[in-house]
């Protein structure tokens, strides 16, 4: 009796590592929530994609504060959840506790690090995609003014704003880059009417591309340019559909693709700890192109953001990261 | 006929009627569930497990309740002397700068009792400053201190959001926060507490300010009824005419009373800063101060229905984030329609069942 047990707990065994595909991921946002057409979004659709392609569902869970996220964690660790993903680098002290308590389980946490062995770290070179779309920002203004709006006022933020000046300085060395941030509060990430409000100030100011990186807010950055006939550049998601005509391009970042290929690596018993960097070279940060976009883009403006997306991959171009010291050089 | 005259007595008052509030407050909850198509009872039956039915949901439980009765204690002060303060989010966080730098300076050299003190006054001063110049304009120049306070709830966020980003940051660190406090510098957890109770804290953050709020709620009640403060305080709040005719000084009053609404705010702030996350994080009072009002209201600005309703929110808090974790249709916006019909009835609506109490109370005696 007792060795038939122990014969069929192997077998169990064996027969889910075999299987392998047998895994129950989770799926933590950001407290901007699951539907801010960007950051939070690009996480779901990665779950999304691989619920499509594999059949196996996932939990998510959107926290309103930093304590529910760290009980949210806790909770899909402790009900066995893995691999456990958390969005946003709300979660990293949160990530250090509650990975330290589950050894067994995987962690991946983005936009942030994590230094324990069960933890994957995806952090994103913002600044190199936010270059490449200043490029094209530069390029694209005919007032030699560009803005951006950023989300809350954080060093991660400032990050996308640097590299963005970079890239429009290179393309045209005169270009003014007019920059606002639209609040101190988390609520700078999901206000539309105040993204809105700054870029008419800007567009009034001369501004004939604006960038948002703000969340939801962006939103209203967005349509606020396509109101006025002027052009804007979205962010995290490729968000070039919501205004076919004005949206001139978007920073992706790929957090589909971080969420994505931690399911992925799970199930496939291919789970790696450590930091993972994901920039240009990787394809972990680029610009849109799609119909929506296709008649705004020139050809000349191609040929500048290949050569300079080429030369960030072979060095020749080192965009400066504005948290490497937190000072930017424009 | 009107009935407000009508005296009732206190168990109905102040017994049976939130109750009744409480009740239809979750029928129509459970209304807006079942309209989203999930099951009402199952539903209440998850946010009541999740808030008390583990050792560590209750910790939780308790861990919003402190930061609540603290918070809530706060807008009561400042209300018993006629004052609307609803800057105790901003108090609050200016708190935790107060009582972040105690820990930061002290936590290397001394134990977490010698710290405490020392943290419990500077958050309680700091979020006193924070209030005192609202205080200030409402009392000398008769800026309303509703819209001043609003203001600096604004004008807190932005420089802490300022000194976070620029000051306190640890460098090549992604969020915006202070290095961890050392032992020294962090309260420590009330795992004995629990056990007196069989129960098991586990990973729940409930921890030694939630005393600290109890003794706060005793020192308020001492304060308000029986204190020549308090009294002056009380006047001033139901007639400030009266209250000047009176001899009460207006302004000192009215600043006193604004001082001590602050530093209760601020107070709250030990909780988060210092009981849970163990260093200053962005937003970490998190709405803290804006409940606090909707307690102060439901708790008759009495300490002891502050810590009921306090309770009450602490449950909606870790029983809605369960709640929603456990039936992922229940979204969490659908847990703030369900707090705000709790405040909607419990607080606004707290007479609405009055006359009809009234009527049914004369029935009950005449017979």
């Amino acid at each position: 009796m007792k060795k038939t047990l122990l014969t069929l707990i192997a077998m169990a065994a064996l027969s889910t590592t075999a299987l392998g595909a047998d895994i129950k991921p989770a799926l933590v946002y950001g407290t901007g929530g699951k539907f801010d057409k960007s950051f939070n979004e690009a996480a779901f659709h990665g779950a999304e994609q691989y619920k499509k392609e594999t059949g196996t569902d996932f939990r998510d869970f959107e926290p309103t504060s930093d304590t529910q996220g760290e009980q949210a964690i806790r909770n899909f660790a402790s009900k066995g959840f893995n691999p456990v993903v958390a969005v946003s680098f709300a979660w990293t002290s949160a990530m250090e506790k509650v990975a330290a308590e589950f050894p067994d389980t995987k962690f991946v946490i983005v936009d942030s690090v994590v230094k324990l062995p069960n933890v994957r770290s995806v952090v994103f070179k913002e600044e190199e995609g936010s270059y490449l779309v200043g490029v094209m920002a530069g390029m694209a203004s005919k007032s030699g003014k560009v803005g951006f709006i950023g989300g809350m006022d954080i060093p991660l933020i400032r990050k996308f704003a640097c590299g963005y000046a970079q890239g429009a300085k290179a393309a045209n060395a005169k270009i003014t880059v007019l920059q606002n941030m639209t609040g101190t509060t988390g609520a700078a990430w999901n206000d539309p009417v105040r993204g809105g409000e700054l870029t008419k100030n800007q567009i009034d100011q001369g501004a004939d591309v604006v960038y948002a990186a703000a969340g939801a807010t962006g939103l209203g950055v967005l349509q606020t340019a396509a109101d006025n006939k002027k052009l804007s550049i979205g962010v995290d998601s490729n968000q070039n559909h919501l205004h076919p005509g004005s949206v001139l391009t978007s920073m992706v970042k790929r957090v589909d693709l971080a969420v994505y290929n931690a399911y992925k690596d799970t199930a496939g018993g291919k789970f790696t700890g450590g930091i993972q960097v994901n920039g240009v070279k990787e394809d972990g940060v680029a610009y849109a192109l799609d119909d929506n976009n296709a008649k705004l883009v020139t050809p000349e403006m191609k040929a500048a953001v290949e050569k300079a997306k080429a030369d960030i991959v072979s060095g020749a171009v080192k965009v400066h990261d504005y948290m490497s010291d937190n000072t930017c050089p424009m | 006929m009107s009935t407000a005259s009508v005296p009732l007595p206190n168990w109905i008052t102040y017994g049976l009627m939130p109750l009744l509030n409480l009740l239809v407050a979750f029928l129509i909850s459970g209304l807006v569930v079942w309209w989203i198509g999930e099951n009402p009872v199952e539903a209440l039956k998850l946010l009541i497990e999740g808030a008390l039915g583990r050792g560590d949901a209750i910790g939780f439980t308790l861990f919003y309740t402190t930061s609540f009765i603290f918070t809530g204690l706060s807008v009561a002060v400042a209300f018993h002397a006629g004052l609307f303060n609803i800057g105790a989010e901003g108090q609050a966080y200016i708190g935790g700068l107060g009582a972040a730098l105690v820990a930061l300076t002290l936590d290397r050299y001394v134990p977490w009792y010698v710290t405490m003190p020392f943290a419990v006054i500077g958050a309680a001063i700091f979020g006193a400053a924070w209030a005192f110049i609202p205080a200030w304009l409402q009392a000398k120049r008769g800026s309303h201190v509703v819209i001043t306070t609003i203001m600096f709830n604004f004008i807190g966020a932005a420089l802490m959001v300022y000194l976070l980003v620029n000051v306190f940051i640890v460098p090549g660190k992604m969020a915006p926060e202070t290095r961890t406090f050392l032992p020294g510098g962090q309260l420590p957890k009330l795992d004995w507490l629990m056990a007196w109770f069989g129960l098991k804290l586990g990973p729940a953050p409930f921890n030694v300010s939630f005393l600290i709020a109890l003794v706060m709620c005793f020192l308020v009640w001492l304060l308000i009824w029986r204190s020549k403060l308090g009294y002056e305080m009380r006047t001033l709040g139901i007639s400030p005419s009266a209250a000047v005719y009176a001899g009460i000084p207006y302004a000192r009053t009215v600043i006193i009373a604004m001082l001590i609404s602050g530093g209760l705010a601020g107070m709250m702030a030990l909780n988060p800063v210092m009981g849970a996350s163990a260093r200053l994080q962005v937003e970490f009072v998190g709405g803290a101060g804006f409940v606090g009002i909707a307690v102060s209201l439901m708790g008759r600005s009495h300490p002891v229905g502050i810590i009921l309703a306090a309770l009450l929110f602490g449950i909606l808090y870790q029983g809605g984030a369960d709640l929603s974790f456990e039936m992922p249709n229940i979204t969490r916006e659908m847990i703030v329609v369900i707090q705000g019909l709790v405040i909607l009835f419990a607080g606004a609506l707290e007479y609405m069942f009055r006359p009809t109490m009234v009527h049914l109370y004369q029935r009950f005696k005449r017979a």
